[in-house]
C-alpha cells in the first residue's frame, strides 16, 4: 500500500484552511493544519510532513519567524516550504527567498488547480 | 493656450492642495508665491527707505526685518512641504493597506469558488462553502464601508444625523447583539448605570458604532475567561461611558498611536491577525463630532479602560 504524502497547513484564515484541506485530502494526501506559526512548528518538528504550505501572517508567531525556525532545526529543514501569502512587496519576497523557500505564491492571484500542481511538481 | 492653460494650472494652488486638505496657507506653491512678492516688495522698499534716510542703521533694520520674515515663511514652507508629503504617503499607505486587507477575503471566496467548481456536487459541501461564500462576501461589505467611513472623515463629509437618543438603551442593545461573541470567548460582562441617565442629541448609529467597537476590542483581546465591565455614569455636565477589560492591554511605547488609522499593537498582533485597526480612529472621529472625548488608560497584560464622555448640553439646550 502506498503511504500517504503529509502535507503540512499552516494558515489562520478559517476559510483558506478549510478549503485546502478539502482539497488536498480528496487527492489522496494526509493534511495536517496549524492555525498559528507557533503551533505550525511544533507540528512540523512532532509529524516531519512531505510538504509546509505557510502563511505569512499568522498569530503567536509570523511565518518569518516560522520559517526562520523550520530553517534552523535539523528535523525540518529539508522540508520544501510552499509560502502561501496575500504580501507582495518585493522587501516580503527577498526576506523568504533569502531563508529558503520551494515557491513563494500570493494567494489572490494562485487558483486551487494552480496550487496543487505546484505540490505535485515539488513532490515529484 | 495651452501654455496659458498650463501656466494656470500651475497658479492653481487651491486645487493643488484641496487634494491633500490642506489650507491655503499652508499650502508650498502658494507660500512660495508670497515669499517671491514679499522678497521683491521688500527689496524695493528698503531702497526707498535707503534713499529717503540717510541713517544706514533703518536700512540694516528694514533688511533683517525682511530677512526674519522670510526665514519664517520658509520654515513653514518646510513644513508644508513635509505635510504634502505625508498626506501623499498617506493615500498611498491606505491604499496599499485597504487593498491587502481586502484580498484575504477575495482569496477565500475565489477558492470557495474553485471547491464549488470541483464538488459542488456533494450538497453538504455545496451548503459549506455557500455559507463561506455568504460570510466573506459580508466581511468584505463592512471592510468597504469602514474604508468609506475613514475617507469622509479625511474629507471632513462624514454624515450626522442628531436625534434625540437613550444612551442606556443603545448599551443594552449592543451588549445584547454581542452576547455571543462574550459567551464563545468565556467572557462575562457587567453593566453598571449610575445615577439617572438622561436622554441625549446625538446621532444614534454612529454612536452605536463607537460603543460596538470599545465593546469587541474588550472582549476580542481578553484571553481564556475574563470579565468586561461596562458603566454608564451621570457626571455633573456630562455623560461617561466606560469599558473595562483584563485583557492582553497596549504596550507603552504604543499608546500614543491607539487612535492612528490601521494602529494595531504588537501584542494584539501576536493574538489576533484579522481586523482592520480603523475602529478606534473613526470612534474618535464619531465622538468628537459629537462634541465629546474619548481617552483610555492600560497596562499591558493586566488591563485597559476607555472612557468616552458626551455632553449634555444639546439636551440642556431643550431639545426634548
Amino acid at each position: 500500500m502506498v503511504k500517504k504524502r503529509k502535507i503540512l497547513i499552516v494558515e489562520d484564515e478559517a476559510t483558506l484552511q478549510k478549503a485546502m484541506q478539502d482539497l488536498l485530502t480528496g487527492e489522496n494526501y494526509k493534511v495536517l493544519s496549524a492555525l498559528d506559526g507557533e503551533t505550525g512548528f511544533n507540528l512540523a518538528v512532532k509529524e516531519k510532513p512531505d510538504l509546509i504550505l505557510l502563511d505569512l501572517i499568522l498569530p503567536k508567531k509570523d511565518g518569518f519567524e516560522t520559517l526562520t525556525d523550520l530553517k534552523q532545526n535539523k528535523q525540518t529543514k529539508n522540508i520544501p516550504v510552499i509560502v502561501l501569502t496575500n504580501l507582495e512587496g518585493t522587501t516580503d519576497i527577498q526576506k523568504v527567498l533569502d531563508l529558503g523557500v520551494a515557491a513563494y505564491l500570493v494567494k489572490i492571484n494562485y487558483s486551487l488547480d494552480d496550487i496543487l500542481e505546484k505540490i505535485k511538481e515539488i513532490l515529484k | 493656450m495651452i501654455l496659458c492653460d498650463k501656466i494656470f494650472a500651475d497658479f492653481n494652488f487651491s486645487e493643488q492642495c484641496r487634494k491633500y486638505h490642506i489650507s491655503l496657507w499652508r499650502c508650498p506653491s502658494f507660500l512660495f508665491l508670497v515669499m517671491g512678492i514679499l522678497t521683491m516688495v521688500s527689496m524695493i522698499g528698503t531702497h526707498i527707505l535707503a534713499i529717503r534716510y540717510d541713517n544706514p542703521f533703518i536700512a540694516v533694520l528694514s533688511v533683517s526685518l525682511v530677512a526674519i520674515i522670510i526665514f519664517t515663511i520658509g520654515n513653514i514652507i518646510i513644513h508644508a512641504v513635509e505635510s504634502v508629503n505625508s498626506a501623499s504617503h498617506m493615500k498611498t499607505e491606505f491604499i496599499s493597506i485597504a487593498s491587502h486587507q481586502l484580498r484575504a477575503p477575495l482569496a477565500s471566496i475565489l477558492w470557495s469558488l474553485n471547491i464549488l467548481e470541483k464538488k459542488g456536487g456533494n450538497a453538504s459541501i455545496r451548503k459549506k462553502y455557500i455559507e463561506l461564500l455568504q460570510e466573506n462576501n459580508q466581511r468584505m461589505i463592512k471592510l468597504v464601508n469602514t474604508l468609506l467611513d475613514v475617507s469622509r472623515i479625511e474629507q471632513g463629509i462624514l454624515d450626522f444625523h442628531p436625534m434625540v437618543v437613550n444612551l442606556e438603551k443603545i448599551v443594552r442593545r449592543t451588549i445584547k447583539e454581542l452576547a455571543p461573541l462574550a459567551i464563545a470567548s468565556n467572557i462575562k460582562i457587567n453593566f453598571t448605570v449610575l445615577n439617572n441617565i438622561p436622554n441625549l442629541f446625538v446621532d444614534e448609529n454612529k454612536i452605536q458604532i463607537v460603543i460596538q467597537n470599545l465593546i469587541n476590542n474588550a472582549i476580542k483581546y481578553t484571553k481564556g475567561k475574563g470579565a468586561v465591565k461596562i458603566t454608564l455614569r451621570n457626571y455633573e455636565d456630562k455623560i461617561i461611558f466606560s469599558v473595562t477589560d483584563n485583557g492582553i492591554g497596549i504596550p507603552e511605547y504604543q499608546q500614543k498611536k491607539v487612535f492612528s488609522k490601521f494602529f494595531r499593537s504588537d501584542n494584539v498582533m501576536k493574538h489576533q491577525t484579522e481586523g482592520s485597526g480603523l475602529g478606534l480612529y473613526i470612534s474618535k472621529a464619531i465622538v468628537e463630532a459629537n462634541s465629546g472625548k474619548i481617552y483610555f488608560e492600560s497596562i499591558q497584560g493586566e488591563e485597559t479602560t476607555f472612557w468616552v464622555e458626551l455632553p449634555k448640553t444639546q439636551q440642556r439646550a431643550g431639545r426634548l
